[in-house]
């Protein structure tokens, strides 16, 4: 656990007034306010890194504590005796904004000095909507492709949630209620979750559509024939006619990925045959190459 | 008459300890919509979270209601640009090699 510089964080001095941090809280909030960032990870946490300084300096008793012990944060636990902190700090100060902090949210740090989440102390008493909390959820491209069900543990609390099949690499979805606790009984606020679907070795995804490359032996590309091919929903088979060039396309209709939340509705899949050129021929091969070429 | 999503304004400044002439003001300046029922108004439930982030903006951070509509045009701007980068990128991974 590293010490923590709150006057760094903020950009003050440790002479620094009440009114000069609450203006460098202001102007950092401005600037970090998850509102004004949204979808920014690094604002968030710049923004619960400035609003524990400001939690800190801009309570008398926290600040107090902080100066005397900041750097020996290990021995704070006598001061707390002393003091008898945990009574005082329900009647805090400081002002703290809304929006992106709760409790957890601050550094070990924080906590092994101040034992924990702050004292709520806003200056004015609202309900507010609970914090929305952002998750992620990495998939592959086969779970994406079929509705199912996933547990999820978002900050110790499990959540049960249905995928529907189709969901997008990068879709955002809302699970409501499910975000952080409302803040003198507003309601519970959000929970977003992100989908990050990898890539698949096989097919390629663009919305509805996929895309593979299929080799063809030279045999068949020429004369025609048929091959089996996979698709993300077992094996099809496929016709091909007589001289196939490579790079030729085809289409499958149907055979895509399914649209989101319209059963029964698929892309299609699309094809791109690669003509494999034999190798490693025997001296008939070549021989019966030759002729060809000559005639 | 459906009601069931509809907040009132006089419980939501209550509950936010905030003045209707605000709410007044953002509805003039078009930043949100108030439905009125028999001259009581009402918040749509899908503008609440809108309409809190407002009241955050305004009373948390000292923004003014021009710098408000600054914003809010701009996050959306912000937003849809967000949307059109998801997109861009999903149609780059159809050129990317997989390793």
């Amino acid at each position: 656990m590293n010490f923590v510089d709150y006057y760094k964080l903020l950009g003050i001095d440790k002479t620094a007034t009440p009114k000069d941090i609450k203006n460098a809280y202001r102007k950092l909030a401005r600037k970090y306010h998850p509102d004004l960032n949204p979808k920014d990870k690094d604002a968030k946490k710049n923004f619960q890194q400035i609003n524990e300084a400001n939690e800190v300096l801009s309570d008398p008793e926290k600040r107090k504590k902080y100066d005397q012990y900041g750097k020996d944060w290990q021995h704070s636990e006598q001061f707390e005796k002393s003091k008898q902190y945990q009574e005082q700090s329900s009647n805090s100060r400081g002002a703290r904004y809304s929006g992106a902090q709760s409790e957890g949210d601050f550094s070990d740090f924080f906590e092994s000095m101040f034992g924990g989440a702050a004292s709520g102390g806003r200056s004015r008493r609202v309900k507010y909507r609970g914090e929305d909390f952002n998750a992620e959820l990495h998939l592959d491209l086969i779970d994406a492709f079929k509705t199912h069900k996933q547990m999820l543990t978002v900050n110790g609390r499990k959540i049960r949630i249905t995928i529907s099949a189709g969901i997008e690499n990068g879709q955002t979805i809302k699970i409501a209620g499910h975000g952080g606790q409302g803040i003198n009984g507003g309601p519970n606020g959000d929970l977003y979750i992100t989908f990050s679907i990898a890539n698949h070795p096989g097919f390629k995804r663009l919305g509805n559509n996929l895309y593979a490359l299929v080799d063809l032996d030279l045999y068949t590309a020429v004369l025609g024939g048929e091959i089996t091919i996979d698709t993300l929903n077992g094996k099809v088979k496929l016709k091909v006619k007589p001289e196939t060039q490579n790079g030729s396309k085809v289409k499958l209709k149907d055979k895509g990925f399914p649209v989101y939340k319209n059963d029964g509705q698929f892309g299609d899949l699309h094809i791109t045959y690669t003509v494999k050129i034999p190798t490693n021929l025997t001296e008939k091969q070549k021989v019966l190459f030759t002729e060809l070429s000559e005639s | 008459m459906q009601t069931e999503k509809l907040t009132a304004v006089d419980i939501f400044c209550a509950n936010h300890n905030i003045e209707i002439s605000f709410i007044s003001s953002l509805q003039q300046t078009g930043l949100i919509e108030i439905t009125t029922i028999n001259e009581t108004g009402f918040i749509d439930s899908n503008q609440l979270q809108q309409l809190e982030k407002i009241v955050r903006f305004y009373y948390e951070l000292d923004i003014n209601l021009e710098g408000i509509e600054t914003i809010t045009h701009l996050l959306q701007r912000v937003n849809s640009l967000q949307d059109e980068i998801i997109a861009l990128r999903n149609r780059l991974r159809l050129y990317e090699i997989n390793e």
